[in-house]
């Protein structure tokens, strides 16, 4: 599994990063949309954990960029607000699994990983 | 008058509470980094009690995560303390400088999501103003916002304090051309009435690329109203 890991704290998205490391699973990792945009053209990935607020650019907004590059990846959104709004908007566009907020445990987030890839391998 | 304070009040709560929403949005995040910084340590741990060397700098780096996320939680706390005490006192004096780069602080995350960054001169000398120090933030936030959106991604505000015999000044620089000519600051009921019972007037320079909100200095007479 190859994912993509997009949040503005540098802190969170490297260690988060590392500790999917070693469980085995290949992560890359980038503070902002452009970063995100330029990772999908070079690389193929299965899953975005992707933030719904970064700069410049909402989560939403960069997902269906992402989208439009690599049409096979599949989108997990993490946040940090936890208001209604944000979780109506979020959980329309990823589904109401696929939306998590922080902080996040791990093995929720594998688990999401995987049901997320295995709904990918149904289709 | 009673208009105006329930256009105030109505405002206020909405300021306050786009406030303590980002506030707790940087909490969040802080957190969310010692959670992931312990459950590393944990995870290296457990890889130790199955035989693989520990590397003492590696624990020691993230150990250094978690206490400054801890240092920067604290700071937010305390900021939102302040803020949350600013609604104790009906007037207070208030040194301006302090205020409004307590405002830049406050705003830091909006700024960053729009791509802007902020700074505050301080001034050769102390400006004070005496008022209602929450109304004096609900009116330096109205300024920021606006400057924010017109300052434009990523481009560089900066706030810078002065005053004149009458008046105490907060200039926020950076400002590029409007799009519309009819775009203002204050096209809100409740944002003219903070204007008004604070006394405030706000000017905005196309050539200068600046936005002036003029306050009461304490050296001037109430205006004639």
């Amino acid at each position: 599994m190859r994912v993509l890991l997009v949040d503005d704290e540098e802190e969170l998205v490297t260690t988060l990063a590392e500790r999917l490391s070693l469980r085995g699973i290949d992560v890359d990792w980038t503070t902002d949309g452009e970063g995100a945009l330029r990772l999908a053209r070079r690389n193929l990935y299965d899953v975005a954990v992707l933030d719904v607020k970064i700069p410049r650019i909402s989560g939403l907004k960069l997902k269906s960029e992402l989208a439009k590059i690599c049409p096979a990846m599949k989108f997990i959104f993490v946040t940090g607000h936890g208001s209604e709004d944000d979780f109506r908007a979020g959980t329309a566009e990823a589904g109401a699994g696929y939306y998590l907020v922080k902080p996040v445990g791990i093995d929720v987030l594998i688990q999401k990983m995987h049901e997320v890839l295995r709904g990918k391998e149904e289709e | 008058m009673s208009q105006d304070w329930h256009a105030l009040g109505e405002a206020g709560l909405r300021f306050f509470g786009k406030m303590t929403a980002s506030i707790s949005h940087e909490i969040k995040n802080a957190l969310s980094i010692i959670n992931e910084s312990a459950g590393l340590l944990e995870d290296l741990t457990v890889l130790a009690e199955k035989g693989m060397a520990l590397d003492p700098m590696r624990i020691k780096s993230h150990a250094g995560k978690i206490m400054k996320q801890i240092k920067r939680a604290d700071g937010i706390v305390k900021g939102m303390n302040r803020f949350a005490h600013s609604v104790d006192e009906r007037e207070k004096s208030v040194d301006l400088y302090d205020m409004a780069e307590f405002i830049v602080v406050l705003s830091s995350r909006h700024a960053s999501m729009k791509g802007i960054g902020l700074a505050t001169l301080r001034p050769d000398r102390p400006v004070t103003v005496r008022m209602n120090p929450f109304l004096l933030e609900h009116a330096l936030w109205v300024c920021l916002d606006f400057a924010m959106d017109r300052a434009g991604k990523g481009q560089n505000l900066r706030l810078e304090i002065d005053e004149d015999e009458k008046r105490a000044m907060v200039r926020f620089k950076g400002l590029r051309a409007f799009e519309r000519p009819e775009e203002a600051p204050l096209s809100g009921e409740g944002e003219r009435a903070l204007m008004n019972v604070l006394e405030a007037d706000i000017e905005v320079s196309e050539e200068r690329g600046e936005m002036v909100l003029s306050l009461p200095s304490v050296h001037s007479r109430p205006r004639n109203r």
